[in-house]
């Protein structure tokens, strides 16, 4: 499978998102931002990082590159988009999924490993995580409090859109497992269809042991088992 | 021609910068503030002949751009 993995200025985990698709065994290439094509991507990951060093707000300026068309009309085919920290905040800003990311409630920029628990185990994103594992996965962002008004939150939870939670070690949602004051402690979510998804921690940073967790191939691998059970679909 | 755009954060949205600054100034000494919202301002200089042209031009790019409707509300006023 090959990956694209989009770079705007000031994206700073593109090289990490290339490495982690690699070392699981599978082919990715860094797209530019001013590309208008994805190529022969079979998915594309938005990486984190502060495009546009962040100006005005996080995502909103990188939302209007000329890739970001591209890959709207690739999500509108059914083709997987992931988004990590900054690239959940493009893909909020770009309106490919529903909410937006705000500031941390207490101000800090939080570097640290988090606990996952996963809400939806039937998605491209989600389907090779064993389903009594909390993921531990590091988190390294100022403005990563998710908000959505009642309504869109209704809606995530009615249709099973809220993909990963933070909790504690034992799976609990508590407040004191919450890093940044996201409603509902939402930690990614997906769209409606299922094909775009977004989360502020870093799976491409928890992809290999030597990293302090490997949890984070459990995105990747889910992805791989996604498009290759759409090819075999297509085959037939 | 200039604009004026000032966005604030929507009534819903936890706004922490304010909270913060309002503390910080009761901590100072000041007394009945009963609430800080914390904002952006935005100055655009720009020439253009026909002035409600670039009302809604600016009303447009202020909607779906200069803001974020999902946590900000935002006034245009042009002189």
């Amino acid at each position: 499978m090959n990956f694209a993995v989009l770079q705007f200025p000031a994206s700073n985990c593109d090289q990490d998102c290339v490495h982690a698709v690699r070392v699981l065994g599978h082919s990715a290439n860094l797209l530019w931002h001013k590309e208008t094509s994805l190529g022969n991507a079979d998915a594309v990951i938005i990486p984190g990082g502060f495009s546009y060093g962040d100006y005005l707000r996080t995502g909103a300026i990188a939302r209007f590159s000329p890739v970001m068309q591209a890959v709207q009309k690739f999500a509108d085919n059914g083709g997987l988009v992931l988004g990590v920290c900054n690239g959940f905040q493009i893909l909020c800003e770009a309106g490919l999924l529903p909410g937006a990311l705000i500031r941390n409630r207490d101000l800090q920029f939080h570097c640290e490993q988090v606990f996952l628990k996963t809400g939806n185990f039937e998605t491209p994103f989600t389907n090779k995580i064993p389903h009594d594992k909390i993921l531990k996965i590091p988190i390294a962002h100022g403005e990563g409090c998710y908000f959505a008004d009642e309504e869109t939150l209704a809606k995530l939870k009615a249709n099973n859109q809220i993909l990963w939670q933070y909790c504690d070690a034992r799976g609990n949602l508590t407040d004191t497992a919450n890093p940044n004051g996201s409603l509902l402690n939402i930690a990614g979510i997906c769209n409606e269809r299922r094909n775009v998804a977004g989360l502020m921690p870093h799976p491409d940073r928890a992809s290999e042991e030597i990293l302090g967790s490997a949890d984070g191939r459990f995105v990747f691998e889910s992805i791989f088992a996604a498009l290759k059970s759409k090819i075999v679909a297509q085959a037939a | 021609m200039k604009a004026k755009i000032i966005i604030t954060p929507k009534k819903a949205v936890v706004d922490p910068q304010g909270k913060t600054v309002q503390s910080a100034l009761e901590q100072m000494g000041h007394k009945g503030i009963k609430a800080v919202h914390v904002g952006k301002y935005l100055e655009i200089e720009l020439d253009a002949a026909d002035k409600e042209a670039a009302r809604q031009s600016l009303d447009e790019a202020a909607h779906r751009f200069l803001s974020n409707p999902v946590i900000e509300d935002y006034r245009l006023e042009i002189e």
